[in-house]
Parts: C-alpha cells; structure tokens; sequence
C-alpha cells in the first residue's frame, strides 16, 4: 500500500503537485487519468522517489519512506519509451535488478524463466534490444519490473508507443500479470478506454491536483464534477445548459422533460447536463427519451461502433453507438437520450443530481 | 489531382530476393479515383510504410508502375510527382510565422502575392488558424503545428495526392478526434486524392471512403469500413479491425452449417471449397447471451463504461462477448446464441461462405 | 530526501577547491597587482586606478587591441562560412563518415605549440616546402619574417587550419540531427538548395553555431602560444596581438601592476563581447 499525505512538489516556484492525499492498495490496478501535463508523471516521480517532496509524507506498507532515496524503495517504473540496456540480452535486461540485488545464479534463472513465459519472451531471451520489435522491447521492460518483484511497479504510459492492437492485446493481459503478487501497481494514462479496461481504481487528474479517486467504474458512472465527468469521456462528454422550472427541465427552446428523483428536488435555475456519447441513440429506446434534432457535422467509424458529431442550436453533441450507421453529413437527423441517465452540475461545477 | 494506379507492384529490400519472403510488398494492384480518401491499415511491418514511400518517390519499387492518371511516375524522385506529404512528426519552418509557412509552398513555385494571399486566408480559415497567422509557427502547440504541416499540403491547388503518414501520432488523446474530423471535413472541401497510413483503426474507418488492410507485405482485404467491419473477407481483418476482434474458433464444416465443439451452428450460408483448417468467425457483437444455445461458463466480466465485455470459455475455446447491459457474473453457467447471418466459415484464413441474399446486410 | 542533496555537496568539494586554486586565486593576485606598484622585493605601494588610466590611454595598448579585433574579426569571417560549408558538404550517412571525422578532428588534435613550430618551418623561405614552393617555384616574394602581411596571412591560415574543424564539427553534429521528414517537406514544398539552407538548416544550426562562435571568439581573443611561436609578434610589431603584449609587459620588462591591469580590462574585453553576443543570439528563443 502506498500512501500519500498532503504530499506535494514544486520546481522553482512552480507548484506540480499541488496537496494530495492518497491511498493506493496492492490487489488491483491504480490508474492515473488524466490530460499530458495534468501532472500523472509528476506524481508517480514523487511516489518513486526521483524528485523530493516540498512538503507532506509518502508512506509504503507502513513505513514513511519521504526521505528514502528511490534506489531502497524497492520499486519498478516502465517508461513510455522503451528502456532497456542495449548492449545485453534480453535474458540479461531481466535479471540486472537480479543481480544488483546479488541473488544466487539459479534463483535469477528461475524467476527470469518465469517472467519470460508469462511475456512469450522466452524465444527471444539470448536476443538484443535492438533486434525486437516495439512490443517485445516494452514487454522485456514489463518482464524485468515483474522478475523484481518489487512493493510499488509504476508503469507510466507503458503502451503509448505501440501499435493500436498490441495495446489492445497487453492491456488486456496486464492485470492477470500483475495479479497475486502483492505490489501496488500504479499505472498512468491519458486513455479513457484504458483506465476502464484495466479496471479497478481511478484517480482523476487535472491540473497537479486528484479530482476523484476510487473504484473505476463507479468514478465513470457517479463523478463529483463536471472536470472529472470531462476527462473520463472519450469522446467527449455531451454538457448543455437547462433550466428547470417546477417539476420541468428545457433545453433552450426545445426539448423539454420531466425531472425525477434528487433532480426533481433541486431549487429552479440553471444546470449544466452531462450525457455520455453512447447514451444519446439514433433510435428510441424507450417511452422516456427526449428527442434531440440537429445537423450531423462530422461521423466517425471507430471498428465496432459509430459517433455522430452533431449541432443542435448552438450547442455541440455527440452520439455514439454501436455496428455501423450510415449518417449522412450536413443533413438533420434526430437522436435520442434518456433523461435517466443525465447527471446535472451546479454553478461551480460540482454535482448535484 | 489524379487517379493513382498501382500496378503488380513488388518490392523487395535485398538486390536478389530469391522468395516471397524477401518481399516486403507481394504483389499489388489497384487502382484509386481522383479525389478519393484512402487508408493504408495494417501493424507495423505490414509494408504500408514501404508503399507509401514508393507512392511518394523515396523508394523505387523493385517490380511494377505506378500511373498518376495516364503518366508513369516510378521512376521520378518525389520533387517531380507534384505530391503534398504530412508526416509522423510536424514540420514547420521555425523561422517563419504560420503565414510564411503556409505560403512557402506557393512561393517557391512563383505564384503571384494576391493569388498567395488569397489560398493561405482560405487554408487558414478552414484550418482555424487564421487568428494565429502571424505569429511564429515554432511556439505552437503540437497539433497547431501538425494543422500547419497539413495546410502546407493543402495550399497548393495542383497536386496530385496528399499523402499521410501517422500524422496523429503526436497529438494528445482527445485532440485526436477534433483533427480526425477537421482532417474529413478537409477532404470534403478541397476533393484532393488523399492517401493516409496508420495502425489505427479509428484513423482509417473515420477518415477513408475505402480501406487498404495489409498483413506481411499482402493486400488482405480493400473495402468500404462497413464492408470491413461487416464481413470481413480474412480473420485477419476480422481480428485486426473492431475492438475487441472477431472471435476465431476452431470447426468442422459441415454443408451450410458448422460444427464447433460439438454443437451445430447456423452459418449466413453455405459453405464453399474444401480441405485445409477451418475456422468459425464471429464479432463479440453477435454473440448474445441467453437461456438457450450453446453451454458456456463466464470467466471475466469487464466494465469497460459503455458496455461490458465478457470472457466465456466452451469447452477449452475462449469466447468474447459484448454485452450492453445485465452482465451475469464471473463463473456463472450461461448459454450462447450465435447471430448466423454473421457467422462464417474461414478456410485457412480466407472467407469460405457465401451470404444467402445478395450481398451482405449492411 | 532533503539528507541526500545536502550529501551531494561533498562530491563538488573538490572541484570547487580546484577552481579556487587555479582560476579565483590567480584572479584575485592579479586584482592585488593591479593597485600597486612592486619593485620586487615584495614591498608594494598603492597605486588606486593609475595603472587602468595609464594602460586605457596607452597608445599601445589600442594598437594591440586593434590588431587583436582585427585578427578576430578576419578569422570568425574565414571560419564560420567556411566551417558551414564543408559541414554542408560531409557525407551525412555511409562508411565516409567516420573518415571525414577523423581527418576534421586531426588538426585539433596537435599541441598549440608544435602547430606554431609546424607552420614555422613550413613557411620559412628556403627551409619550409610552402616558403620554398612560393618563393623559388612560383617566383612570389613570401617571407613572413620580414613582410608584414605575409606574417598576418600566415597567421590567419594557421589558425583557419588549427581551428575551422571546431566549426565544421559542431554544425555538423547540428546538421546530422536533422529529420529526414524536413528534407522530404522541402523537397514537396518546391524548396531551392537556398532555401532549405536559410529555413531549414541554418535555424536547426542556430543553437551549435552560437557555441561555436563563441568558442571562436574566446579562444582567437586570447590566442598567444601558435603566433609567438610562429613570429614573435613579429615583424616589428605587426602580429604583437593583445596576449603577446601582455607577456612582454609582464615578463619582458616586468612592469606587474601595468600587467595585471591590462589582464583585468583584456579580462573584462572578452566577458563583454561573449555576454553581449550570446544575448543577441539568445534573445528571440523565447518567441
């Protein structure tokens, strides 16, 4: 377990990290999301020791490891770009953290062995870097932060540079490679799609500050405010004004529907509506939905499913749906969404229903 | 602007290749219309880059020609075959504003100022970047800058295809689909033939009006994205396009009907050729769950948000699922329904049913 | 964390006291020099600034500064375009490479001293081949010991020689980390040779070009050992540059407060023009 406590880091009189406090479990995977500069490597830096603290504590398995420098925390880091040495074997690249530690020759063979099986490396083991392809390098990084067994492995966007099926491919098998093996793995994205494949936790990021953190998909069905409901959308989250009267929500002079639950209950005024992509339709679904009639802009084909772009007064919409629809762009078209699904923001931009 | 023919096309990096395995480009023809958006689609290694350089004159291919409309252009170096290129990483002259930039192509070929004046206002404002044409295009943000490296392409009226090479590889996740459309809406304006090369799928079905899937130096499937996604003619296509990708399981044909771990299942049709390995395609799409159909037991329920995919074994076969909504749960006893008319019968690796209604439901 | 970067201070220990003993000692002698007078029996007498007053207005002194500027000048000229052009005309991939490299490195690689003994011998009319060669061959009256323009152009061709690789190799390193893709957009763009030189090239050079420069200008400002070797600041005084004045002041008539005065102005001379140069160069970064 790692945990921070109103850690922070600055650089000049820059703040990175602003206050954080933290608590990242062993057992599952612990996502960072957020946005290029929202401060994910800055914080896994800190929690690996490469850059110090300005102030507060960082705490793992019980012991306050602030002032420890990385080299004795025990810990792994895969970097985005593919690290390894390039004058040894892949074999070797594996077992380096091994041998620093001065483990007996047949205890590195084994547990090198067993890391490459678990990577499909093991063909590859007598090979260099430079004769493996991007994704074999990035599993040798991958196979040697496992073969460490150490207490914290940070990946920080460790498929980034691969191709779009080999991530589909790894991302699918790191949290069975990382299962039962007691390290609090930590790994940073700016994918939506991937804090939700690798599934359990998620810390929200923005702007050197944790904007949500806990269970993965329950931070992508309930977040706090309109930042996190933002970042965690790709692509990007439907927000529109309404204003609700009584019982009533309008969208500007449009569409209007009847309000429910913790909704129905607010003061009137103005709220901000968020709807993921996918649950405006092209079709109705049920009795309930709200018609939306605008002008496709743009349509997209993303394999398995479709988004349509589309304006809707002054208003920018996006539908996503799965198989294939054929939109036709700049003609009107009517979509649908199911104010049950609709989540509402105050003013100040937290959530209120 | 010009149609582009590819014809026998081979290439191979040795001076003596001595088998198709030397080959990084087996063979291909084709033949794109003026003004088309193309895609080449395929993993790294797969050749598109090869191709792409052969299209643009880096390289000259060891076998075949290429025509811009009626012209053979293989052996001209790329200065003379009148092409606009974006690159993997964006090119700006950093010592010039935006609007030097925009215009350097044009001047470079003698092209009056008020006619220069006029296509850089009209690239900009597609662009959305007339508001910074006068600064310095060196202290833009990475997509500004790979907008102006398109828009360098694009300014000239003459060429004869703009060709792309990962031109989003650089630009953060959710500025992608702003200038994957942006690029769409581009083509729809200026009708110039336009060529992009990617490994990813969202990039090639989003923009491209026809797909080229490669694999290992071979054409394996060239069609409209829902054609591809739809039926795909090789596993690979399946696999390769959509997320996840097409099941592929292991059966024995039998008529227009396949037998798969010992239960039958209905195909779209019947079954063509015979002998070699087969396969049973279908998308996790079709595969619904129910109370009726083939036994499965759940091993992996994901939430991905949106939809959960879910893992299911029969027998010692995996089977991906995608469910909207009511997943059962990991370990659970479920039954699988198979939709036939997009199930089909691969034989070794190709399409070996034939759809009952012409043509396929799309 | 805090335990460690303060540990760090010790490994720089020795390189301070290291700098300390060989560049803020001397310095600070140098500064005590320059307010006093000494006849050498170590009595000193305050002299305040008379030794900056008389040096600033010692005829000279300007001449040797204006030969000093002039040199520089000559050969920032000579070495900068040239050391561009051949870095332009190396070969950037293919087994030429490392050759072209080594033949560039090789000038630089001799002491300064036997480069100016090389040049000696080499230039003297009927010993060297180039004195033998211009004088007996071609029939030119070459004589550096005794012309005065034939001393400068000797100078100035030595020091192209020693020195111009410095240039070709920093600009070539410069070019070499070049993208192909810019040549490739060049090309698709239409670009003359010219023009991918001016907007390509020559921005991409920019950063190595201004240390090069600056190297350039230190080293040619406070050249001394290759043209006192080669002519002794000689004939006449017609090559005494700024440093060779120096060395005769302070040793050949061991005049040390004057000395170290002249050091201190020469000292802030070269501070000067290398902060101002790099401000200049620097200044449109930020844009």
């Amino acid at each position: 377990m790692i945990e921070l406590h109103e850690a922070t880091k600055r650089v000049g009189r820059v703040t990175h990290i602003k206050p954080t406090t933290l608590r990242l479990e062993a057992g599952h995977f612990n996502v960072l999301l957020g946005a290029t500069g929202s401060g994910k490597t800055s914080l896994i830096k800190l929690m690996a020791g490469l850059d110090p603290l300005a102030s507060g504590r960082i705490v793992m398995d019980g012991q306050d490891v602030s002032r420890i420098p990385t080299r004795k925390r025990n810990i792994s880091l895969v970097h985005q770009f593919f690290v390894n040495y390039p004058h040894l074997s892949v074999f070797e690249n594996i077992a380096s953290p091994l041998r620093v530690a001065g483990m007996a020759a047949s205890e590195v063979q084994g547990r090198v062995e067993e890391a490459a099986d678990l990577l499909q490396l093991r063909p590859m083991l007598n090979r260099r870097p430079d004769e493996l392809s991007g994704g074999q390098q990035q599993r040798t990084a991958l196979a040697r932060a496992i073969a460490k067994e150490s207490r914290a492995v940070f990946l920080d966007e460790p498929l980034a540079n691969l191709d779009y099926k080999l991530r589909e491919e790894l991302r699918e098998q790191l949290p069975d490679l990382f299962a039962g093996r007691g390290a609090v793995v930590v790994y940073a994205t700016s994918e939506p799609e991937e804090a939700l494949m690798l599934g359990g936790a998620t810390a929200l990021m923005a702007d050197g500050r944790v904007t949500q953190f806990g269970p993965t998909s329950e931070i992508y069905r309930q977040p706090d405010n309109l930042d996190a409901a933002r970042v965690f959308s790709d692509p990007p989250i439907n927000t529109a004004t309404v204003t609700k009267t009584g019982g009533e929500a309008a969208l500007g002079q449009g569409a209007r529907w009847a309000l429910t639950g913790a909704a129905a209950a607010l003061p009137d005024g103005h709220y901000t509506l968020a709807l993921r992509p996918h649950r405006v339709t092209p079709a109705r679904e049920t009795d309930a939905d709200v018609a939306l009639t605008g002008q496709v802009i743009v349509t997209e084909l993303s394999g398995s499913d479709s988004s349509a772009h589309f304006r809707m007064g002054d208003g920018a919409w996006v539908s996503l749906s799965p198989g294939v629809h054929p939109y036709r762009v700049g003609t009107e078209h009517t979509f649908y969404m199911n104010p049950a699904h609709c989540r509402y923001f105050g003013a100040d931009g937290k959530r209120v229903a | 602007m010009a149609r582009i023919t590819l014809e026998k096309l081979r290439h191979s990096y040795f001076p003596a290749p001595s088998g198709p395995d030397d080959y990084a480009l087996k063979g291909l023809d084709v033949t794109w219309r003026d003004g088309g958006a193309y895609a080449l689609l395929g993993p790294s290694g797969c050749g598109k880059s090869t191709l792409l350089n052969i299209i643009s004159g880096l390289l000259t291919p060891s076998e075949g020609r290429i025509l811009f409309d009626e012209t053979d252009v293989t052996t001209l170096p790329p200065d003379r075959r009148n092409i606009a290129q974006v690159f993997q990483f964006p090119v700006i002259y950093d010592t010039m504003t935006v609007r030097q930039n925009l215009a350097f192509p044009l001047k470079n070929r003698g092209v009056d100022e008020a006619t220069i004046a006029r296509r850089v206002g009209a690239i900009a404002e597609m662009l959305e970047v007339t508001d910074m044409l006068d600064t310095r295009a060196a202290g833009l943000s990475p997509d500004n800058k790979q907008k102006i490296s398109m828009g360098r392409g694009l300014v000239r009226d003459d060429v004869n295809v703009v060709m792309f090479d990962e031109p989003l590889t650089v630009i953060d996740p959710h500025l992608k689909w702003k200038l994957r459309s942006k690029l769409k809406e581009l083509h729809q304006r200026v009708k110039a033939t336009m060529i992009y090369v990617t490994h990813d799928q969202t990039e090639a079905l989003t923009f491209a009006d026809e797909v080229v899937v490669m694999q290992d130096g071979e054409v394996v499937q060239i069609g409209t994205p829902v054609e591809l996604f739809e039926r795909p003619q090789h596993i690979f296509v399946g696999h390769f396009i959509g997320s996840p990708g097409m099941n592929v399981l292991p059966c024995e044909a039998r008529g227009d009907r396949a037998l798969f771990q010992g239960h039958d299942v209905a195909l779209e049709g019947a079954v063509t050729g015979a002998g070699g390995t087969t396969m049973l395609g279908i998308r996790p799409e079709y595969v619904s769950i129910g109370s009726t159909g083939i036994p499965a037991q759940v091993v992996k329920v994901a939430d991905v948000g949106r939809h959960y995919v879910i893992d299911a074994m029969v027998g010692d076969t995996r089977i991906k699922v995608v469910a909207e909504e009511n997943a059962p749960d990991k370990g659970a006893a479920v039954h699988l329904a198979f939709r036939p008319e997009q199930t089909r019968v691969y034989r070794d690796g190709w399409i070996a049913t034939e759809p009952r209604t012409t043509g396929a439901q799309v | 964390m805090r335990t460690e970067n303060q540990r760090a201070w010790l490994f720089v220990l020795p390189v301070l006291a290291l700098v300390a003993f060989n560049a803020l000692m001397p310095m600070m002698t140098v500064v005590n020099y320059s307010v006093q007078e000494t006849f050498g029996d170590n009595r000193f007498f305050w002299q305040g600034l008379d030794w900056f007053e008389q040096i600033l207005r010692s005829d000279r002194f300007h001449a040797a500064l204006g030969r000093q500027f002039l040199f520089t000048a000559i050969i920032l000229l000579i070495e900068v375009p040239l050391g561009i052009a051949v870095a332009l005309s190396m070969p950037r991939k293919g087994i030429w490479v490392p050759v072209c490299l080594v033949l560039m490195a090789l000038p630089m690689l001799i002491p300064w001293n036997v480069v100016g003994s090389m040049w000696n011998i080499f230039t003297l009319p009927k010993v060297g081949m180039l004195g033998y060669f211009m004088n007996d061959v071609l029939g030119i009256r070459y004589d550096m010991t005794q012309d005065p323009l034939a001393a400068w152009i000797t100078v100035v061709v030595m020091d192209v020689w020693h020195w111009t690789s410095l240039v070709v190799l920093l600009c070539y390193a410069g070019l070499v980390s070049i993208p192909d893709a810019y040549y490739q957009a060049a090309k698709i763009d239409g670009a003359s040779a010219w023009s991918v030189f001016r907007y390509i090239q020559l921005p991409k050079m920019k950063t190595v070009l201004t240390i090069a420069v600056l190297l350039r200008f230190m080293d040619s400002f406070n050249i001394y050992t290759e043209p006192f070797v080669l002519t002794g600041g000689g004939p006449g005084n017609s090559t005494t540059l700024l440093s060779i004045d120096l060395v005769k002041i302070a040793l050949g008539q061991f005049d040390l407060g004057p000395a170290a005065a002249m050091s201190l102005i020469y000292f802030a001379i070269t501070l000067l023009v290398s902060w101002v140069f790099y401000v200049v160069m620097t200044k449109d970064d930020q844009g």
